[in-house]
């Protein structure tokens, strides 16, 4: 090493550079802003933690009132007639009719939905056909669901659906958890498509080029490449269909019936006799069990709802656990 | 020097129609790798590091690039080139930003097809067979390309390699069958020893020069006899793309390789042969101590003199 060359030391006493406090990292302050932002930067924050208590106080309420009021056995227990809370039972065919049409519903909606968002992305021809397929996904997820349940109860009272529900001496009924799954799964679809396509894009065009480089055909990309770096974002979009699907309540009132048990049809073969017949879900139970509905039974209706919420965390875990996967393999640079 | 100062006078076409040999012809095989053409290169105001191959040992003609143009639209990307690629040599395309030499390297393997606006005229064929009679799929096995971006799929180091070699979609092939093909890619790749422990990682978590050395033992791993490369060093250090230089060098006896880059250093390096493209022209083809020793065109002497580009 030469030693002609000496590099200075830095006099201790030297002042800070303007702009850094001392030892702190050198984040920028908003003392220089405008009075405009900085007033607009302050109810953002306030609006933020204001969303922030709503939410806690929500979740934190119900917790409470559910570890109050809910015992396992309501889980096992089906509704039954009484003339208190200790005698009405507990919510079990709501329970499992939740569990039902969310199966149901996303067992539909899922693979259409991943299949719809492939075709538009991936292949999309011609043009025209992939544009209105997008403008009805997009009218689909505008439609409220009440209006999806009418619509249901149309379809599924014709007599050449008669083997989807119960009927009468020839009038059919049109309610039964098949009529209410195919609805609903029109209520998660819209939320599968976005998200699978959303993916799909972040995908870089290089990527499936290399595939197809070494003599890949689209399929093969498609199944081997893409869908599993998108797999994420079919979770999520998966949950968010699940969620919509567990919280609706008015295609479970028009199209399965909203009865307080489960009513299989008679003859039938096990189990279409319960997937022929009328249900209800959690969220039916709580509105009939809150204050307002015909069974007035706010304990029982604090429970269901602290379940409900219990599978919403759920799968909000589950999907979190996908994504921590998926960062596990990386992702390409830039 | 004085043509910087003149106007430069408009890009020649090489006359193709009844004489493509113009241009096509094989130019006599780089002289010595001596003193010779050092002064050539100063002549032609080119400075570059020494070259880092010797003559090739042998050259079959593979493909042939016969008058080939390829349009976006209305917009002739490539006009009218004609080239040989051949086995036992790199062949380097070079030239300015949007000069179509990455049009012209992915219309070698059908790649431009993928742009519902390319149309492509003219002929190029693979061992005297026409590509456009090829199946997509089995053309694109014989002749593999290399991106710029590094982009291993996200998966394991392994199932990178096996996924080229299993029957498209197929999951079937236990690793242990496909453990010999996939040891070999990346043992040609140069990239066996530094992963061999690690074959279950996720490829993506690899440093950047290892993955482009997996992209190219993923491309290895289809057995191709023409191999593109696209800029394969630009996302790179020095040292990787040293690496990766040296490979190509090494592949050359056994794949036709294409590669095009911006680096005239490394075209020089590694190349046998170089064209020069300019605005979808072929302006020059030679081999590269002549190309940049002492270039025919004003063009191509602007370009690697560094007056342009």
């Amino acid at each position: 090493m030469d030693s002609s060359v000496t590099i200075p030391p830095v006099p201790k006493d030297r002042p800070p550079l303007p702009g850094s406090a001392g030892n702190k990292a050198a984040v920028e302050g908003s003392d220089t802003w405008a009075l405009s932002d900085r007033i607009g930067l302050a109810i953002c924050w306030a609006l933020g933690l204001i969303f922030c208590a709503l939410a806690a106080a929500i979740v934190i309420y119900l917790f409470i009132q559910g570890i109050k009021f809910l015992r396992p056995s309501m889980l096992v227990t089906p509704a039954s007639a009484g003339f208190s809370e200790t005698e009405t039972g507990g919510f079990s065919d709501a329970f499992i009719g939740t569990l039902m049409v969310a199966t149901m519903g996303i067992a539909i909606a899922l693979p259409v939905g991943v299949a719809t968002a492939v075709w538009l992305v991936e292949y999309g021809r011609p043009a025209a056909l992939a544009r209105i397929t997008e403008s009805t996904i997009e009218a689909i997820a505008g439609i409220p669901s009440i209006v999806l349940a009418l619509f249901g109860t149309v379809i599924f009272s014709s007599t050449a659906l008669a083997f989807l529900s119960t009927s009468t001496e020839g009038v059919v009924f049109g309610r039964s958890f098949f009529a209410a799954a195919a609805m609903l799964s029109l209520v998660a679809l819209p939320l599968i498509v976005a998200s699978t396509r959303e993916g799909l894009n972040a995908i870089p065009r290089h990527v499936r080029e290399a595939s197809y480089a070494v003599g890949k055909t689209k399929a093969a990309t498609t199944r081997r490449i893409l869908l599993p770096t998108a797999k994420p974002q079919i979770a999520t979009g998966a949950m968010l269909g699940l969620g919509r699907i567990i919280g609706d309540t008015a295609i479970i009132l028009v199209l399965l019936g909203a009865t307080q048990n489960f009513a299989p049809v008679e003859g039938a073969a096990f189990p279409f006799d319960y997937l022929r017949g009328a249900g209800t879900t959690l969220t039916n139970f709580v509105y009939e069990a809150s204050p307002t509905g015909n069974l007035n039974q706010p304990q029982k209706a604090y429970a269901a709802a602290f379940v409900l919420l219990l599978m919403v965390l759920v799968l909000n875990g589950a999907v979190d656990i996908v994504h921590r996967r998926a960062r596990k393999v990386g992702t390409w640079s830039s | 020097m004085e043509f910087l100062n003149s106007p430069p006078p408009p890009i020649r076409r090489l006359p193709l129609d009844d004489t493509p040999a113009a241009s096509a012809a094989a130019p006599p095989a780089p002289a010595s790798n001596g003193n010779g053409h050092v002064a050539a290169l100063q002549q032609s105001g080119f400075t570059a590091a020494k070259r880092s191959i010797s003559a090739p040992q042998f050259s079959i003609r593979r493909m042939e690039i016969d008058r080939v143009s390829v349009f976006y639209g209305a917009k002739e990307a490539v006009k009218s080139v004609s080239l040989p690629v051949r086995q036992g040599e790199v062949l380097s395309l070079i030239g300015p930003s949007g000069c179509g030499k990455t049009t012209l390297l992915r219309s070698l393997n059908r790649l431009t097809e993928l742009t519902s606006a390319a149309r492509l005229t003219g002929r190029i064929t693979l061992d005297e067979i026409d590509i456009r009679e090829i199946e997509p799929t089995l053309l694109r096995r014989r002749v593999t390309m290399v991106f710029q971006q590094p982009n291993p799929f996200p998966m394991s180091v392994f199932d990178n390699i096996a996924y080229v070699i299993r029957e498209q979609g197929s999951r079937r092939m236990r690793k242990k069958t496909l453990e010999p093909a996939v040891h070999s890619a990346l043992d040609r790749a140069g990239l066996f020893e530094e992963v061999k422990d690690n074959l279950d990682h996720p490829a993506l978590k690899l440093s950047g020069g290892q993955q482009q050395r997996l992209c190219i033992a993923r491309a290895l791993a289809a057995e191709p006899e023409v191999l593109l490369l696209d800029e394969p060093c630009s996302a790179l250090d020095p040292k990787s793309t040293q690496v990766i230089e040296d490979l190509i060098v090494k592949l050359r006896d056994d794949v036709a390789v294409v590669i095009v880059t911006h680096n005239l250093q490394q075209a020089y390096r590694i190349a046998d042969h170089v064209a020069f493209m300019y605005l979808g022209d072929l302006v020059e083809y030679n081999n590269a101590t002549t190309l940049f020793g002492s270039p025919r065109e004003q063009r191509t002497r602007e370009y690697v003199s560094g007056a342009f580009g």
